[in-house]
């Protein structure tokens, strides 16, 4: 890692109070600037690599709300994602990540199968079965607070069901690729669905190439550069092959991600012209707020919108969800407090940090309830997951919809009641 | 460190909020001062007024030097634990207690973030003034210990003038409570004026209880682009006169303007000496007023360029050129030295052009941007710390600058504190009579010398 990134941190602690960790305990060791002081420490000798100050690192959620906050340039989130990525080079995948990262996610057949038998418990009663007498109190806390997640599995992924070539509706001005992600493919199937409605309707031919993999983004979580490195190459090469205008994805996570991919191949052209080509929906939506307009319909709730952080901080779109929601005819948008702070999902950190990310957690709720909207909108999988296992707890009930399925529900004339 | 000083701190504050791993010491070893460090022995974070009177108690009777800090963004040293020690982090005290509306006063704990405390009661129609540009994260008892300033501080004042009252832990483990609800009292000693700016050298406050005023009903924004610096400064000296008094009168130069452009791309032209940010506040026909007069003012200073905000947003727009100043200018080289030195308001053309030529002298990088109408400027040096000898000349640079400050009249530091950095220049300013006076109150406060030693005096 570029030293001089380390040094170019001034300590004027501008990151601190957006640091979701540094609010909840005040300790400069969890916070952005401790973080980058204690990697620069160890390069310049003065500390070695402790168990305790991995333990330190290991509690930022790269959340990159310090990267916004940051008056000087520096990504303490990334700078620690980058280190730790040096050491696995050194150290090797453990056997858990090498199944799951090698063998299982770039292989979306196989991903697919395995969560088979997840379904099966589900909906053959188990799960409820499973939930009542507490069983899950005797393993590992870890599978109890996975199981509590997982909201109901569509019965098929998106994947299988959707055709590769989605026609555009009417007068046809345009192509564009369509990204699926593991977790909205698997999970949340209903929300594309309403992502590749919206592009045909504006016009557009949608391509879903069955082939597509993993974006990579676990992989970079678990500092495996070697397998992030051959799945963007994939990714690259399968998607400019198609006459396509966009590369668009409905997954903060996943658009983070392919927007790095450059970077990730050193800047080669493909992969430059790949990643030029990313589009979030929400800005790709904003950017044709003239044609989407007239085809919303009244929509008389009151809602609140949370940003991701891979679509805020990443990506810097902040401004076009919002445009998106308050043109909906009868809307009432209430914008709700710290609403760039993380929810505490932040990858798999909601099960390996379980503490840290409740407390994190339940100030993103009381901000929410705080709003008193009905319904909480936002644009990534994992805020998806986290907030509504979250808000299913509480009353008033609080529904949380993909921003596609809220402006579907415009488009439809759908009643929310 | 005695381990039996360690036991009865951890009784006091739990073990979580008791600090002595390797790790977290190097983590509290700095604030964002540059170049300055000092490894403390353990760090205590208190949850109230109570665990701060054992601790220091605790500390006295064993003779361990105390430091306290708040959000630890010091820019003199101010709350690095020089004699290592013990460093007390006041980050958990962090309610607001009560905001009285008859009264208009606002009482918080100390380790309440000023913006907070901001919104709480702009929230109210109130308002609390002083806005240090380290506003979102600075405490209000770090604040209070340095005497922050801030854009507003012309029109509005600094934080010492909006302390009513004050709870505070002397260094020998006793409360001392001063001032209260009362607008006049003249009871004793002022020892309210004392305490500010006493950089944590004469006890710890817990509590801070402030004055507030009515929020002004309307704010007008405006952008001014001067070719000549001279003529920026006339402007600034005529407005004064025409005894107009802005809520802010912001200066950049050219330096930082070259940076600010590269950065951010706002439109701003490369061949002018000067752009000044000025806001004025207050009644809505006051507001039309001023903004009015000032456009003519600046009109015939040859400004090339006048701008007013219409709206909200196109306020924020014209005031992103002040407002990312600092961020340009750090992202050109890797360390930045933010330095604060300010002279009277009729020397500020002399100040500036002061302050390129030594600049040029010593072949380093400054610019300078800060507070016009209070002449309180911040030179500021883009370098590398690697280069040890740019830094040295850096130094040589500030040394000049500061001795230029004193001698037109003005001060070594109007907002960042003495700390450890400023302390060579402090006799210079006040003279030995304002040593041995200043001694002899630090003597009063602290017999033993263990609160914050190795600051100021």
């Amino acid at each position: 890692m570029d030293y001089e990134k380390l040094i170019n941190c001034m300590r004027c602690g501008m990151c601190l109070p957006h640091c979701p960790t540094y609010r909840e305990t005040f300790l400069e060791t969890a916070s952005p600037r401790g973080r980058v002081a204690l990697v620069r420490m160890f390069r310049e000798g003065e500390l070695d690599i402790s168990d305790r100050f991995l333990e330190y690192l290991s509690l930022c959620l790269d959340c990159q709300a310090c990267a916004s906050a940051c008056p000087c340039g520096v990504n303490a989130g990334e700078l620690v994602a980058e280190f730790k990525c040096e050491r696995k080079e050194r150290e090797g995948l453990s056997f858990m990540e090498e199944t799951i990262l090698r063998r299982l996610l770039p292989h979306p057949d196989r991903l697919e199968k395995s969560v088979g038998p997840v379904r099966l418990y589900q909906q053959s009663g188990l799960q409820h079965v499973v939930r009542r007498l507490g069983i899950l109190k005797m393993f590992p806390p870890s599978l109890e607070r996975m199981d509590g997640l997982l909201p109901p599995l569509p019965k098929r992924p998106l994947r299988r069901t959707l055709q590769e070539i989605t026609a555009a509706a009417g007068e046809e001005r345009g192509a564009v690729g369509f990204f699926l992600g593991c977790v909205m493919s698997l999970v949340f199937s209903e929300a594309s669905l309403a992502t590749v409605s919206l592009l045909s309707l504006l016009g557009y031919r949608v391509v879903t190439p069955k082939s597509q993999k993993c974006c990579g983004a676990p992989n970079f979580l678990a500092a495996d550069r070697e397998g992030l490195r051959d799945l963007a190459r994939y990714n690259t090469n399968l998607f400019n092959s198609f006459d396509i205008q966009f590369v668009v994805t409905d997954c903060g996570g996943c658009g983070a991600e392919l927007k790095r991919y450059r970077n990730h191949l050193d800047h080669d052209e493909q992969a430059s012209l790949f990643s030029a080509r990313v589009r979030d929906i929400g800005e790709l939506l904003a950017a044709r707020v003239d044609d989407l307009a007239p085809l919303l319909k009244r929509l008389p709730v009151k809602v609140t919108y949370h940003d991701p952080c891979h679509i805020a901080h990443s990506q810097g779109i902040r401004q076009e969800p919002r445009r998106l929601i308050e043109m909906i005819p009868g809307i009432d948008f209430r914008e709700m407090a710290e609403a760039d702070a993380c929810c505490g999902s932040a990858g798999t950190y909601n099960i390996s940090k379980p503490e840290m990310s409740d407390r994190v957690l339940q100030r993103k709720v009381d901000n929410i309830r705080k709003t008193g909207a009905d319904f909480l909108v936002t644009s990534n999988p994992g805020c998806l997951l986290q907030l509504r296992k979250a808000l299913a707890s509480g009353e008033p009930n609080i529904r949380v919809l993909h921003l596609t399925e809220l402006l579907m529900m415009s488009l439809s004339g759908l009643d929310p009641g | 460190m005695q381990q039996s000083l360690i036991r009865e701190m951890r009784a006091v504050v739990g073990e979580s909020h008791l600090l002595t791993d390797r790790e977290s010491l190097a983590c509290y070893k700095y604030d964002s001062t540059p170049e300055l460090e000092s490894l403390p022995s353990a760090v205590v974070l208190p949850g109230n007024e109570e665990e701060v009177l054992r601790i220091v108690g605790l500390c006295h009777d064993a003779g361990i030097p105390v430091t306290p800090r708040g959000s630890g963004t010091n820019l003199s040293g101010g709350s690095i634990a020089a004699a290592g020690g013990v460093v007390v982090q006041t980050s958990r005290m962090c309610r607001i207690k009560e905001v009285d509306e008859e009264n208009l006063t606002a009482t918080a704990e100390t380790g309440v973030l000023t913006s907070a405390l901001h919104r709480e009661v702009e929230a109210k129609g109130l308002f609390y003034p002083p806005d240090p540009g380290s506003m979102n994260i600075s405490t209000i008892g770090g604040n209070v210990a340095e005497n922050s300033g801030g854009l507003r501080g012309l029109k509005y004042g600094v934080t010492a003038d909006y302390i009513m009252g004050l709870r505070t832990v002397l260094p020998y483990g006793e409360l001392l409570v001063t001032g209260g609800k009362a607008v006049k009292n003249v009871a004793g000693y002022n020892l309210n004026d004392l305490l500010v700016s006493s950089e944590g050298t004469l006890g710890i406050f817990t509590e801070v209880m402030v004055k507030l005023i009515p929020k002004p009903l309307r704010k007008k924004t405006m952008l001014v682009h001067f070719p000549v610096l001279e003529q920026a400064a006339l402007t600034v000296s005529r407005i004064i006169a025409a005894r107009i008094i802005p809520a802010t009168l912001e200066f950049l130069d050219r330096v930082t303007i070259k940076c600010v452009e590269d950065y951010a791309h706002v439109g701003l032209p490369l061949d002018v000496d000067a752009v000044l940010l000025i806001e004025v506040d207050g009644h809505p026909m006051v507001v039309e007023d001023e903004a009015a007069a000032i456009r003519t003012i600046c009109e015939q200073h040859q400004a090339s360029y006048f701008q007013v905000a219409e709206t909200a947003e196109d306020a924020l727009k014209l005031a992103t050129a002040r407002r990312v100043a600092l961020s340009a200018l750090a992202r050109v080289k890797p360390t930045t030295i933010l330095e604060d030195a300010t002279v009277p308001r009729s020397c500020i053309a002399p100040m500036v052009k002061l302050i390129q030529e030594t600049a040029r002298k010593h072949n380093v990088t400054i610019g300078t941007f800060g507070h016009a109408g209070d002449g309180n400027l911040h030179p500021t040096c883009l370098t590398d710390e690697r280069d040890r000898e740019e830094i040295a000349r850096a130094h040589r640079a500030f040394d000049e600058i500061f001795e230029a400050a004193i001698a037109m009249g003005g001060t070594i530091t109007g907002e960042h504190g003495v700390g450890m950095a400023k302390k060579k220049y402090l006799s210079k300013l006040v003279g030995e009579a304002g040593i041995r006076v200043m001694r002899g109150i630090k003597v009063a406060f602290d017999p033993k010398g263990m609160l914050n030693p190795g600051k100021i005096v």
